[in-house]
């Protein structure tokens, strides 16, 4: 095992669902894997780390903030973006209740509450709004306040 | 000449509640931000940044970042063009080039810490930041000033040794007072003398930062044609071409700006950072440049809203009339002058009619990032001053807080602070509407043990700006319209602007597509500030819209063989009036006009001096714990009129984020400098904004009186609700705990120390 | 940042080799919060990062009659979502439940928390008060130290270069034993403890007097306190108030905090008496079942 030269790392990683092959520098955060190597700009960076949320994305079920993995441990795991939310049927309901409630202003922190709010109705179909609030805490919205996100979260929790 | 409009009601598409047209873009990760922005051979610009807040820069050897392999273009202060000492208003807040382009890239002196010494360009950003760190510079460090009493003292370190300040008319030198203005109305000394109550407070608040979650960002090209084509985050493109050209000395016509998507401003992206240091290293290494801010130079070198000290006198006469007020107003301008002292004054008494009025404001420069406009830039400031003040006057005179507003509300003709004259407002309708609230009718209720709860109301206003703006549209054959305007969206702009055109032409919202046009595609358009947007570039949307139908009466005049005066149009349809049961609607006319004359097109512009004054009166329901100081706002309701909602989700929307910000300035936000004259706190971590477990429901009233100043009636929305928002804390904390503060943050800390101070 | 090799090794043994090499050249991965911000900020100029996560002993979780043993990169939903862990070390759980939001809790464990040895980990109290032991290994072999003896300043452990972290061992509690910890923050997740306070009692058999206590206090001191003196005037005590308010004034006393941007030292020490008489009472509750 050589660690003399920060060589790149053979990532092997089913991204929305799609089988990459990858070579990713050692130091390379997962955030800027998605955006700069595969292209995937739809999980946004907003503060490298780890207090916005803007940045989440799913690896094996789990939501991380991406700017805090490598791209290099992801190799073998499953990532979920907010590009791999939508399906051929269409929208997801928590996209569409996002549009119907007006949920965003900017749209900037959009992709990684959506991501997060999967995260949360895919395991508890039926959160509180209290459960819903401290779900989403590791989420900064500034422009909404989060009213609508949080009623959005509601219309689609059975 | 100002048209004034009637107000109508039966609307079809105004006041409904569209899916906006970018929405599908942003909810699946499609829509393309500035950081977004990709181009062939893109590489990529990091700056290099002063640890220290104040020192001279005795040298700069960048020859070791120079010779990191992949690294393209190294640029510093010598490398900026000399731009002149010139004024140039942007919408909210004016520029000055040579502060402006100093402020980018530091010359001989640093004057806050994160102020920029130099750029590199490189491959990726690892490699940048990488070289950035072999930069080697030499400071001769300097003592700093971090606030308004500390840099108005006589010895004090001078930020800008060549400012001339402006003191009343008087040109002052070796100085940080940029500037002092005063409005004074009426007898005020003997309005006092006869005053039966009287109450005169100090006020402090630390500065705060709007707070937007996507980092400032650049991409430009300085290409072989010497153009310069910019995309970036920004909350106008002909704004930022005009500090661009003149940061970079060149005509506007040379620079094209493409705005991406944005990532939240709320005046913070106005100003530019990075634009024009991309340009020149693009320049200098023949190669597209993009550049994205970290969150800590975030904090440090962008636009905060100043940090303030007021102090606040308020007379009353024995009935509970408010017949005298005085303020005296310093704020920290951050580096460069330009701190919204004249916003403060417009601000400051608007609320209430009081006859005799003194106002003082000082612009003053301390060793922190210029100020940017933040959301109503400086009203929230002498809002929480004056609210808290007018209470303290109700408990002098035992009056009830509500009454005494409505007893002092300002009206048409009222007299604000500044002198400016009301037109038709809404402040009674306001307050009015508050009495009715559900809210207010509702019991504070039991707190539980151990805990303590208050009620707080306090009014906020905003006087709202028009300025120019620019809409194109076409019309397809299909019968829909595309729309091309130059407002970039923030909030959901967009749509709004196509529900205008939409309602003139009789269509569904979704038959038009908007657009927002970069600099070559569409006429000049102010700031997405000021809350202009959905009044001015709506505005220009109608006029659009009716020249169309204007066009339009042509095409018909053609297809029937009559004169375009016989043309009329009504509720979506082209009528003749010579034969009423002639008639041909708007989609059928769009599928006839190839051989009716071809491309119906129009344009609408306007150039709007008054925009019509927004009030808002907002409750707070706090919850303190005794023992911790810890509180939780547990009810909020914010109460505005809105004139006409174009889009009533997204004007709650506006409520709603304003609130929001405005809690947490009251609560935990906070520039907390170290001795040093650094941040200590520029993380959004320590910064505390509030997450989502911080925060009830933030209930909305609207209230519209609709704007005779706009044909539907708008008022612009986005920046009252951030006003009333900390003294109506401030109050409903004393209302809880019979303590009164006078700073802000008025986190935990200072709730418990004010509680210790009575045992 | 500077540039680093990542290295992802299935044994201790290749891994602390990878360590020896680098020195403090070289970092142990585990949830990486803390490791990537110090990285990106050049706090820690780093050549290698060493991920554990491949490594089955540093990933496991086991609670039993042994007590329970927690893998140095065992992330903290794990500890959370065991229904066995939450109903024995709900002090424990206390901990990792409020460690940054859901996404770093994904991410972060107990084992970084311990190594990352801020002031105010909001996980250590809690081992400090179970007598919680950490195992370390090198390639000179495995040593084990106790929790409350592992952080020794900001930042600084006992841990040497080469050292790594295998695991934290949690004695069982004895029977009519209880456990909590909070913190104050100024808001309600995503922050940093002003003050925390952790606290285990075990009650005698009728659940109305100590046996004995251990307090241990964040944020009030370069490392985690364990404010013996607090813990110890419980023990043989009725619980009641006055015991309850004694202790929890030691714990005061115990307290060396300092002002900052968090928070000022009248602040934090009233904090610690506050959340000290709380976590005692919860304790007791939990201890009465």
């Amino acid at each position: 095992m050589t660690t003399n030269s920060p060589s790149k790392v053979h990532v092997t990683t089913t991204i929305n669902g799609q089988q990459h092959e990858l070579l990713v520098p050692g130091y390379m955060s997962l955030l800027d894997t998605l955006r700069e190597l595969i292209g995937l700009t739809g999980t946004k960076e907003g503060c490298l780390d780890g207090n916005c949320g803007a940045c989440t994305v799913s690896v094996d079920g789990r939501i991380v903030d991406s700017c805090l993995v490598l791209g290099a441990e992801v190799n073998g795991k499953v990532v979920d973006t907010i590009e791999g939310m939508a399906t051929p049927e269409g929208l997801h309901p928590l996209q569409q209740a996002f549009l119907e409630e007006a949920a965003l202003q900017c749209g900037i922190c959009t992709p990684g509450f959506l991501v997060a709010a999967k995260g949360l109705l895919d395991n508890e179909p039926s959160p509180t709004e209290g459960r819903i609030r401290h779900w989403l805490a590791g989420n900064l919205c500034r422009c909404t306040g989060y009213d609508k996100i949080v009623r959005a979260v509601q219309k689609v929790s059975d | 000449m100002v048209a004034t409009f009637e107000p109508k009601t039966d609307y079809k598409v105004v006041g409904t509640r569209p899916i906006r047209h970018d929405g599908y873009d942003k909810v699946t990760g499609r829509a393309i931000y500035g950081g977004d922005v990709k181009l062939p051979g893109l590489i990529w610009g990091v700056m290099v940044r002063s640890p220290h807040a104040h020192a001279n820069i005795k040298s700069i050897d960048t020859s070791a970042a120079e010779a990191v392999d992949g690294v393209f273009a190294v640029i510093t202060g010598a490398d900026m063009p000399d731009a002149p000492s010139k004024l140039v208003d942007l919408g909210e807040g004016d520029i000055n080039f040579k502060w402006a382009s100093n402020k980018l890239m530091a010359d001989t002196k640093v004057l806050y810490r994160g102020h920029p010494v130099a750029a590199i360009a490189a491959t990726d950003r690892y490699v940048a930041e990488e070289a950035a760190r072999k930069v080697v510079v030499e400071y001769e460090v300097l003592e700093s000033v971090t606030n308004v009493v500390d840099a108005l003292k006589p010895d004090a370190p001078v930020i800008l040794p060549d400012m001339v300040g402006d003191d009343l008319g008087e040109d002052v030198t070796n100085t940080n007072m940029a500037a002092h203005v005063r409005h004074e109305f009426g007898d005020v000394e003997g309005a006092f003398a006869s005053a039966a109550h009287t109450v005169e407070r100090e006020y402090n608040m630390q500065m705060v930062h709007q707070g937007y979650i996507e980092p400032q960002n650049a991409t430009a090209i300085w290409d072989e044609e010497d153009r310069i084509k910019i995309w970036t985050s920004t909350q106008g493109a002909f704004p930022a071409r005009t500090q661009i050209a003149g940061i970079l000395q060149v005509d506007v016509s040379r620079v094209k700006v493409t705005p991406t998507e944005i990532g939240g401003g709320f005046g913070g992206k106005i100003p530019v950072y990075f634009e024009p240091i991309a340009a020149i290293l693009s320049k200098k290494s023949q190669r597209p440049v993009k550049m994205i801010m970290e969150r800590t130079a975030v904090f440090e070198t962008t636009g905060p809203t100043p940090g303030a000290r007021m102090i606040v006198k308020l007379g009353a006469d024995a009935n509970g009339k408010l017949t005298a007020a005085t303020s005296d107003i310093w704020f920290e301008a951050g580096a460069n002058p330009g701190a919204f002292i004249g916003p403060a004054a417009m601000c400051v008494y608007a609320p209430y009619e009081i006859a005799n009025t003194r106002i003082d404001g000082w612009d003053v420069l301390v060793n922190k990032p210029k100020v940017a406009p933040y959301r109503a830039p400086g009203s929230p400031q002498v809002a929480f001053a004056m609210e808290s003040a007018v209470n303290e006057l109700c408990e002098e005179g035992g009056w009830d807080p509500l009454q005494f507003r409505i007893d002092n509300a300002s009206k048409e003709g009222t007299r604000r602070g500044d002198g400016v004259l009301f037109s038709k407002i809404g402040m009674e309708e306001v307050l009015q509407a508050t009495k009715e609230s559900a809210h207010w009718n509702s019991p504070l209720g039991d707190a539980p043990a151990g805990k303590a709860r208050g009620r707080g109301i306090a009014n906020g206003y905003w006087f709202n700006i028009g300025l120019k703006s620019s809409a194109n549209l076409a019309v397809n054959s299909d019968g829909t319209v595309q729309l091309t305007e130059g407002s970039t969206d923030i909030g959901g702009s967009r749509t709004s602007m196509a529900m205008h055109v939409a309602e003139v032409l009789g269509i569904g919202a979704h038959d038009v597509r908007p657009t927002v046009g970069d600099t070559e595609s569409i006429g000049y358009t102010d700031v997405t500030g000021g809350s202009r947007t959905t009044y001015a570039t709506g505005y220009a949307c109608w006029l659009a819209a009716n020249n169309l139908v204007d066009v339009l009466k042509d095409r018909v005049a053609i297809l029937w063989d009559i004169d375009k005066d016989d043309v009329d149009f009504n509720d979506g349809k082209f009528i003749s009036k010579a034969e009423a049961q002639k008639s041909i609607g708007f989609k059928e006319l769009a599928g006839k006009l190839d051989d009716l004359g071809g491309p119906a097109n129009s344009t609408g512009s306007v150039d709007l001096e008054s925009a019509g004054d927004g009030f808002g009166l907002h409750i707070a329901d706090i919850e303190i714990d005794l023992e911790t100081g810890k509180s939780d706002i547990i009810r909020y309701t914010a109460i505005q009129d809105v004139g006409t909602a174009i889009h009533p989700a997204y004007v709650e929307g506006q409520l709603q984020g304003g609130s929001v910000q405005g809690i947490g300035w009251a609560l935990n936000e906070e520039y907390y400098m170290k001795d040093d004259g650094s941040m200590a706190n520029s993380s959004f971590l320590d910064y505390r904004m509030p997450t989502s477990l911080d925060l009830p429901m933030i209930e909305t009233v609207l209230v519209e009186v609709p704007n005779p100043l706009h044909p539907y009636g708008v008022r612009g929305v986005g920046e009252v609700p951030i006003c009333p928002p900390v003294a109506a804390i401030a109050n409903s904390i004393n209302d809880a705990l019979g303590k009164r503060l006078y700073n802000t943050p008025m986190n935990a800390g200072s709730i418990l120390k004010a509680l210790k101070q009575d045992s | 940042m500077h540039p680093f090799a990542y290295v992802a090794p299935s044994t201790v043994a290749e891994a602390v080799a990878v360590l020896d090499e680098h020195g403090d050249r070289a970092r142990p991965l585990a949830g990486g919060t803390d490791l990537l911000v110090k990285a990106r900020a050049n706090v820690w100029e780093l050549d290698a990062v060493v991920d554990i996560k491949s490594i089955p002993e540093l990933m496991k979780l086991s609670v039993g009659n042994d007590g329970l043993s927690i893998g140095a990169g065992v992330p903290c939903y794990q500890v959370y979502d065991n229904s066995e862990i939450a109903a024995e070390y709900p002090g424990i759980v206390d901990g990792v439940s409020i460690i940054g939001g859901i996404q770093i809790q994904s991410r972060a464990g107990l084992g970084g928390n311990l190594c990352n040895a801020a002031p105010s980990g909001d996980g250590i109290p809690s081992l400090i008060v179970h007598s919680a032991v950490a195992k370390i290994a090198s390639v000179n072999g495995t040593r084990e130290v106790a929790i409350e003896d592992f952080t020794t300043g900001p930042s600084r452990t006992v841990l040497k270069p080469g050292e790594l972290l295998v695991s934290i061992e949690v004695p069982k509690p004895a029977a009519n034993s209880g456990a909590a910890y909070t913190r104050f923050i100024p808001r309600n997740e995503m922050d940093i403890a002003v003050a925390g306070v952790g606290v285990f009692v075990q009650l005698d058999s009728s659940g109305k007097n100590f046996e004995s206590a251990r307090i241990a206090l964040a944020s009030v001191g370069p490392t985690p306190i364990l404010a013996s003196a607090a813990g110890d005037s419980l023990a043989g005590k009725p619980v009641n108030d006055e015991t309850i308010s004694a202790a929890s004034a030691l714990a005061r006393d115990a307290a060396t905090p300092i002002t900052d941007m968090r928070g000022t030292v009248e602040q934090r020490k009233q904090l610690v008496e506050v959340l000290t008489g709380r976590m005692i009472k919860q304790a007791v509750e939990r201890a009465r079942g």
